[in-house]
């Protein structure tokens, strides 16, 4: 068996770009492969989505080449720790050598994103709850903060905190949307516009375009590279509802199956690890990750995040990119988490840098806390 | 105030025919003693399909809610509020409150109806 190493990473342009997908496809791809000091002939495997229908077969066509590993699963926001555990087994069997990581949206230059979702008529959940008008996904993160903050103390202070230390993130990071504005003050979150309660405008991730790629090799070719390469040490996933009435507890997500796993398969324990990146497609996204991973207790997380531990200089950089709140969320954030991770285990991060950062976790959540997936990943 | 018309389909049918005489039936499977929502082909715990409808009792209890304040798509009309009611029969709905005020999460509620303007009507809960 092989030894699977991540080898190059890049974004694409972000913000608003008034690109076509499939443009910003290119300049990730492209990029990550000139970040590893590979070219497009050297891919033989490509995972990504929401290109079309037939997204991995479209990028493939659309670089010129002819791949013998394709994934295309479509999980949401988590697809992108997902593909790490498909690509890790295709490139560790030998299936495949150069596997390539993708995710691309135009999303806000395209006015693609609709507040009620995309309904498919056919479906349970069309015909029991799209009728009632949720916000899709937003109202049912709502519902499991609003079940947050019945439950816990301070459990909306926390989720303010959670928003707060991403823009403090994004304060030091050049490419954030949020970089040069200012620090979020608790009064601003507090008067932010109601989307759907407890959730304001405040505890939403942004609507931009954006995204990027990550490139997997083995270690045996990763040798002779340019870039110094990054060890894939475990990799956990869940997959629990699709439905807003099937999982019964709405304060215990997929995060708790998807870390035990990934944490056993790196055989490291959580107060190892240097440097966090968890999806916050909306504050509360964060705070159940950080009790679903085991970082803090169930109910926990809110006294875990309130002293400030998560903010630049503290004891837990979480999101140190700005986060899907203030740094970029191109609808599927996932390819960025593990970027950012990267990024901090090769040192590259500048001013946000992590001192001596040697074990990052990248955990993604996709559709309604649908699917959760966590990387483990360690510097070299 | 409710203009999406869900689409039924051969498992689902005898539910939507009971909301036009305002019953909520739900399936229950007679091997594990359970009911499920939302309907489906087989018993998710038993995978047999010995499933009937049966008529419930219509209370239960707050599990989440949230207050709408942007239209999801065109015809709705914010603000509104979308709860999980867990049922007395152990199961989770999606559904609206109606006429109160201030929800608070685990509060007793019960069923009442909204009409669909294809004469079905939508279970909500007040």
């Amino acid at each position: 068996m092989k030894t699977p190493v991540i080898v190059g990473a890049a974004e694409c342009d972000l913000g608003v770009t008034n690109k076509s997908i499939l443009e910003l496809q290119a300049q990730a791809v492209t990029r990550a492969l000139a970040d590893a000091g590979l070219k497009i002939s050297d891919v033989d495997g490509i995972a990504t989505n929401a290109i079309s229908r037939f997204s991995a077969s479209s990028l493939a066509d659309y670089l010129g080449i002819e791949p013998k590993f394709t994934d295309s699963t479509f999980a949401g926001g988590s697809s992108f720790e997902m593909y790490v555990a498909r690509a890790y087994h295709a490139v560790a069997s030998g299936q495949c050598n150069v596997v390539v990581i993708s995710f691309a949206s135009n999303q806000r230059s395209a006015k693609s994103r609709s507040l009620g979702g995309v309904v498919e008529h056919h479906t349970p959940e069309a015909q029991f709850e799209t009728a009632y008008g949720p916000l899709f996904p937003l109202s049912y993160y709502a519902m499991a903060a609003q079940r947050y903050i019945h439950d816990v103390p301070n459990g909306r202070a926390a989720l303010s905190e959670i928003a707060i230390s991403a823009r403090e993130w994004a304060l030091l990071n050049p490419k954030a949307y949020r970089y040069g504005t200012a620090s979020l003050t608790v009064a601003e979150l507090e008067s932010a516009d109601l989307i759907s309660s407890p959730l304001r405008a405040s505890d939403c991730c942004l609507v931009t375009d954006g995204g990027g790629a990550i490139i997997i090799t083995n270690s045996e070719m990763a040798k002779n590279l340019k870039s110094k390469p990054v060890s894939i040490l475990g990799f956990g996933e869940s997959t629990t509802n699709t439905s807003m009435t099937t999982h019964r507890d709405l304060r215990v997500t997929g995060a708790k199956q998807s870390g035990e796993i990934a944490f056993a398969m790196a055989g490291v324990s959580r107060s190892d690890i240097d440097v966090v990146e968890l999806y916050d497609s909306f504050t509360i996204t964060t705070l159940l990750s950080l009790e679903g991973l085991g970082f803090a207790g169930k109910g926990e997380g809110a006294d875990f995040v309130l002293d400030g531990k998560t903010r630049p200089g503290g004891t837990f950089p979480l999101n140190t990119n700005g986060g899907g709140l203030s740094y970029c969320h191109p609808g599927q954030y996932g390819i960025l988490l593990l970027i950012e991770a990267v990024r901090q285990l090769r040192g590259e991060c500048g001013d946000r840098q992590v001192a001596n950062a040697k074990l990052a976790v990248a955990h993604g959540t996709g559709g309604i806390l649908s699917t959760n997936a966590t990387v483990i990943l360690g510097a070299n | 105030m409710f203009p999406y018309l869900p689409q039924e389909d051969a498992v689902s049918a005898p539910f939507w025919a009971a909301t036009r005489e305002r019953k909520l039936v739900i399936q229950y499977c007679s091997t594990c003693d359970q009911h499920q929502w939302y309907p489906r082909a087989i018993c998710i715990s038993c995978a047999t399909e010995n499933l009937t409808w049966r008529e419930v009792s219509g209370k239960g209890t707050v599990d989440s809610w949230t207050t709408v304040h942007r239209a999801p798509t065109e015809g709705f009309v914010p603000p509104y509020v979308i709860a999980r009611v867990l049922l007395s029969e152990k199961v989770i709905m999606l559904t609206r409150l109606v006429g109160i005020e201030s929800p608070a999460c685990d509060q007793a509620v019960e069923l009442s109806w909204q009409e669909l303007s294809d004469g079905r009507a939508l279970p909500v809960f007040g």
